[in-house]
């Protein structure tokens, strides 16, 4: 591999790629960079005092609160549970665990209209076990959950199958319990891993919207998430407000992406 | 690790019972209540003019979105893979955005471009409300898959072949279509699954754009929250379903083209 790496970097300039930098650019350019540049632009399209009245009225800044506080509870809960169930896909045994195996990915195929509309089928009005929680905040994190619950599990399971296990089996040799093996030997090299899957998953969590539209009922200062305010403000063709509680959303979860990464370097420097 | 036997089935029950809860339990009741009647009434519901209608607009969205991901994904990870050039990083950043935007952002930014008093919106054709703004909008959600599929196989079978297919006196199209597009044709192929799900399951861009007009720009998932709202639970289910099995597919052909990916 690393002589591989090394032939590509000892290449002449690449121009095999010349062509395809030039579509790429021009697609991505056209596609991606210029609808969201007519966000960040047109959101001051009514000045700046417009702009800080959008984002700081009430129901503005309740919707904002309450969706990066059930993203970030969405993303710890699934961090917890991921790295337990990566944990029994890789070193448990049972029957039915390629079938279990593939149907962690379900959340990321299935659309998620379907998804809310799954979710309010059990925990709903109709519910046959009689569990209501539709038009709570329970039921958005629920929402959430689900269509979080892919990522964790994805990101640290290719890393417990390539651990090494003579490190767990020292330790045990050595007298070490089992949980401090998992704690001082298996979570330390796991933590990159389970910040990376939680990072894309408060991502994923703070800009969702299909999964939560039908369950949440969309009450303002309780269940409104910020995707909905804003799905709400184009509606009532107010395009440039919407664009102004937009750009304080990305930049809030910008700062909390930022966040989990210093907690990684953090972690990382203080293994040593 | 080895784990006390007690321990390890408390962890089992814990980790699966978390799975059956969120995900298994819940889609076999929308399953069951789905098919309680019979098949009959499904069938009758999916195939009602607006269901073919907005089932076919999805499928011809679908279809317009993903080969030009495609192109794009191969010529990008071409780009990342092979070509040395300043700013690539920022290129990586850019592929992932779809993957960090809200798709209501989505939708709004296609607004202010291409709405009533936007950057561009006066073209002679309508955009916004429209088929064509359905489309930018799901080719906007599916933009990274194909790359970020492409990009690792590329790097990992290295460019010897190619290089020796040059020397060999192969133009660049030969040396393309003979070496580089065999080799990464599972990685293609992959990329091409995860776009077709995403497009067809997509609802928030979408909703934001399409205006909802039943017949001409309404597409599946849209249909299936309309027949909720409109209290017509059984069609909502009926739909859904169809959509599920088109997402079973999806994860079927999924885990049939992963392990081939290693033989490429």
């Amino acid at each position: 591999m690393s002589s591989l790496a090394l032939n590509l970097r000892a290449r002449p300039a690449g121009r095999p790629g010349a062509l395809g930098l030039g579509v790429s650019t021009l697609w991505l350019s056209l596609i991606v960079l210029l609808p969201l540049a007519a966000v960040a632009a047109r959101s001051t399209d009514g000045g700046l005092d417009a702009f800080w009245s959008a984002v700081s009225s009430r129901q503005a800044v309740s919707a904002l609160r309450f969706t990066l506080l059930v993203s970030l509870l969405a993303t710890v809960i699934n961090a917890v549970t991921g790295t337990l169930i990566a944990w029994i896909l890789v070193r448990d045994r049972f029957r039915g665990m390629r079938v279990v195996n593939a149907l962690i990915d379900l959340p990321f195929a299935l659309p998620t209209i379907v998804a809310g509309l799954t979710l309010l089928a059990l925990y709903g009005p109709t519910s046959p076990v009689g569990i209501d929680v539709a038009f709570t905040q329970f039921a958005v994190l629920l929402a959430l959950l689900f269509v979080t619950l892919p990522f964790v599990i994805r990101a640290v399971q290719p890393v417990l199958i390539e651990l090494d296990r003579e490190m767990e089996e020292a330790a045990l040799s050595l007298g070490a319990s089992g949980r401090t093996v998992f704690l001082r030997v298996i979570l330390p090299n796991l933590v990159p891993a389970i910040l990376s899957g939680a990072a894309l998953a408060f991502a994923r969590a703070v800009g969702e919207f299909g999964s939560i539209v039908l369950i949440s009922g969309n009450i303002p200062f309780e269940t409104q998430v910020a995707s909905m305010f804003i799905f709400k403000q184009i509606e009532s063709d107010n395009p440039v407000g919407a664009a102004a509680i937009s750009v304080v959303l990305m930049l809030l979860s910008l700062v909390v992406l930022i966040g989990i990464r210093a907690l990684g370097h953090w972690g990382a420097r203080h293994d040593r | 690790m080895t784990v006390d036997r007690p321990w390890r089935i408390l962890l089992r029950v814990i980790g699966l019972g978390y799975l059956a809860l969120l995900l298994l339990i819940p889609i076999g009741v929308v399953f069951y209540r789905t098919f309680e009647d019979g098949v009959g009434g499904v069938w009758d519901a999916v195939t009602t003019p607006a269901a073919i209608s907005a089932f076919s607009l999805t499928v011809t969205v679908t279809a317009i979105a993903v080969p030009l991901n495609t192109i794009f994904g191969v010529l990008c990870a071409l780009a990342l893979a092979r070509g040395r050039f300043r700013g690539k990083a920022v290129l990586n950043a850019v592929i992932d955005l779809p993957f960090a935007v809200s798709p209501v952002v989505v939708g709004l930014a296609l607004i202010l471009v291409y709405g009533n008093g936007g950057w561009l919106g006066d073209l002679p054709f309508q955009v916004i409300f429209s088929v064509p703004g359905i489309v930018l909008a799901t080719i906007f959600i599916s933009v990274p898959f194909v790359v970020r599929e492409v990009t690792p196989v590329l790097e990992e079978v290295g460019d010897d072949q190619e290089q020796a297919a040059s020397t060999l006196g192969a133009n660049r199209w030969q040396s393309f279509w003979r070496i580089t597009l065999p080799s990464i044709r599972w990685g293609v192929a992959y990329g091409i699954v995860l776009s077709v799900a995403r497009c067809i399951g997509e609802f928030g861009a979408v909703s934001v754009v399409s205006g909802k007009i039943a017949g001409e720009t309404e597409t599946l998932t849209l249909l299936v929250e309309k027949r909720f709202q409109n209290f017509d639970l059984a069609g909502a289910y009926a739909a859904s379903a169809l959509l599920a099995f088109i997402a079973l597919a999806t994860l079927l052909a999924m885990t049939t083209i992963n392990p081939r990916r290693d033989d490429a």
